[in-house]
């Protein structure tokens, strides 16, 4: 337990009398894939924005690499290597799909103060962003404007964005969501070799993709995580399979 | 080319192209007009890299084109009375040197800009607006209340700053000063829309939460960027005092800031050349509306009017389409 990358520690965070986030604690090792994953309204995305950043938590603490990142802004979590993508694409409409990922991998240098020459024509950056756009099967769509992608590839250029950060742990909330049968096979594929990259900690609500890739599984059930274990052990959780999953298990 | 690179090459020949037609019919009056165009259009494409770029509405850039005046005002004023600005510990003479006076500005506004900017900042969208603006009517009631440099009445300055080389005085000499400056800074704006600062800074316009999961802070982007454009815009103000040989706290009037944002938003927000076209109709309208009625700006504010609601790229948006992407 103590070479885990992320540590969450008794984790609190009330909406006045709604507590979204009722004393959590999980970790993230190397190598593993970890699902959460819980009806609507049980925290999940409240649950995230408090590992990224951009939401304080109200009691709890966070470790990331040995470090406590608890008083972080979400930039410094960034730059300390949190790979995020959002649940509801979070990208710059207006930019090629190049640009945004260009930006993921400037970002990644950490070259943004320089004003003369040209960010589209280095060829560095652009290489970073094209082998993280080839990578998620977008580097075809690299000319096009961001707003006219279909939901499904935004939210792989999210991904694609948090791959140019090489981060040292991905924070991944519903990257399925919008892809459709075949697109979400694909990214399952694709996200089981990544983990070899960087341990992700994935929400998700395609459940034939968690119990694909999941190494391990919490169950959060109103802010509470009521179980974590193997796909195998929160098929068979008696409080799991009432709470979330009903009567119909999936295979 | 595009489209928009042929009109840009249009807009940037345009103002030459008339002083030197004024010029060779002897219509100094022309000259001056032109001058003030390219002066004011140097205010705007300051403005635009806040407000295009950044997405920054700042009301309160006046403050930043009333301290570049002040700079030239107060320099020029010591100079031509010879009394030292200041004589303890270090003796430090006004001057009628243009371009000492455009290195005071452009720091001057800069760091007016870094103090109004990092305050201002920490908020959006209408305390933004609201703020900057209260920024710039303190700024106006100070030079109003401050006798030493004229108060109320402004300063005068007989003879206009000198500029190595060059005799400032002839019209069309002190329009090509003002027009390479112009052309300087659109060639550094331009440079700096299509570069990592740029790419990032515009991005945090269209989505903060985006730039900060890629590791970069927009306040830091936009503060750089308030401070950048403050510089530029000052530089623009001791142009322009220098053009009438007078600065006023009409120079730091919020009436001023409005100017300066249709300017921008005539021409074309983000665009770069957006400025210069919007300043250069503002003049051409001032000067062919004004010739008919004193109220002219009615006409003015519906022009504004059908732009905001039709043609949100202005008039380089409506001629030139949708902004493309800088591949």
């Amino acid at each position: 337990m103590t070479d885990a990358l992320l540590q969450i520690k008794g984790l609190n965070k009330a909406f006045g009398a709604l507590v979204a986030t009722d004393d959590v604690s999980l970790t993230l090792e190397p190598g593993e894939i970890h699902a959460l994953i819980g009806p609507n309204g049980a925290g999940k995305s409240t649950l995230i924005k408090q590992i990224a950043g951009g939401l304080k938590p109200d009691a709890g603490e966070i470790r990331f690499n040995g470090q406590d990142i608890t008083a972080l802004s979400t930039v410094a979590r960034a730059r300390a290597g949190l790979g995020r993508t959002f649940q509801i694409s979070s990208l710059a409409m207006e930019y090629t799909v190049l640009q945004n990922a260009v930006l993921g991998a400037l970002g990644h240098r950490g070259t943004v103060w320089r004003f003369f020459a040209p960010v589209m024509k280095n060829a560095d950056l652009r290489a970073a962003a094209l082998t993280a756009l080839e990578r998620v099967g977008l580097a075809d769509q690299a000319g096009k404007r961001t707003a006219d992608l279909s939901h499904g590839q935004r939210r792989l250029l999210e991904v694609a964005v948090a791959l140019t950060l090489h981060p040292k742990v991905f924070l991944m909330d519903e990257p399925m969501a919008g892809l459709g049968a075949s697109g979400s096979k694909r990214l399952t594929g694709f996200l089981d070799g990544l983990r070899r990259e960087a341990p992700i900690l994935l929400v998700e609500h395609d459940m034939d993709a968690v119990f694909a890739l999941a190494d391990r599984i919490s169950v959060l059930v109103y802010g509470k995580i009521i179980a974590t274990g193997t796909a195998q052990e929160i098929r068979a959780h008696p409080e799991v399979r009432e709470a979330y999953l009903g009567d119909e298990v999936p295979a | 080319m595009t489209r928009e690179a042929l009109i840009n090459l249009f807009l940037f020949l345009l103002l030459p192209v008339t002083a030197g037609a004024a010029w060779l019919l002897e219509e100094p009056f022309i000259i001056t007009l032109t001058t003030k165009v390219a002066i004011l259009a140097l205010a705007g494409v300051g403005l635009n890299i806040a407000l295009g770029l950044g997405g920054l509405v700042s009301l309160g850039h006046a403050a930043f084109f009333g301290i570049g005046g002040y700079a030239m005002g107060i320099l020029a004023a010591h100079a031509q009375s010879f009394d030292p600005l200041m004589e303890v510990t270090f003796l430090i003479e006004g001057t009628k040197s243009m371009p000492v006076i455009w290195l005071v500005a452009v720091i001057a506004g800069a760091l007016a800009a870094l103090a109004i900017g990092a305050l201002s900042l920490r908020t959006s969208g209408v305390y933004f607006i609201m703020i900057t603006l209260a920024f710039g009517q303190m700024l106006y009631y100070f030079a109003i209340s401050w006798p030493a440099y004229g108060g109320e009445d402004g300063l005068s300055i007989y003879v206009r700053n000198g500029f190595p080389g060059l005799n400032t005085l002839d019209p069309i000499q002190f329009f090509s000063l003002a027009f390479g400056v112009l052309a300087l800074v659109l060639w550094f704006a331009g440079r700096l829309a299509a570069a990592p600062f740029g790419l990032a800074l515009s991005a945090a316009r269209q989505n903060a939460e985006r730039v900060e999961t890629v590791g970069m802070s927009p306040y830091r982007l936009r503060l750089l960027a308030f401070v950048i454009s403050g510089a530029i815009t000052a530089l623009a103000g001791a142009l322009f005092a220098d053009l009438n040989r007078f600065v006023s706290p009409t120079m730091l009037s919020w009436q001023m800031s409005g100017e300066i944002m249709i300017f921008v938003i005539l021409g074309g927000v983000g665009r770069l050349y957006g400025p210069v076209a919007g300043a250069a109709l503002f003049i051409l309208l001032e000067h062919i509306l004004g010739g008919l009625s004193d109220f002219w700006h009615v006409y003015l504010g519906i022009l504004l009017l059908l732009v905001v609601l039709f043609a949100r790229g202005g008039m380089i948006g409506s001629l030139a389409g949708r902004a493309v992407a800088h591949d």
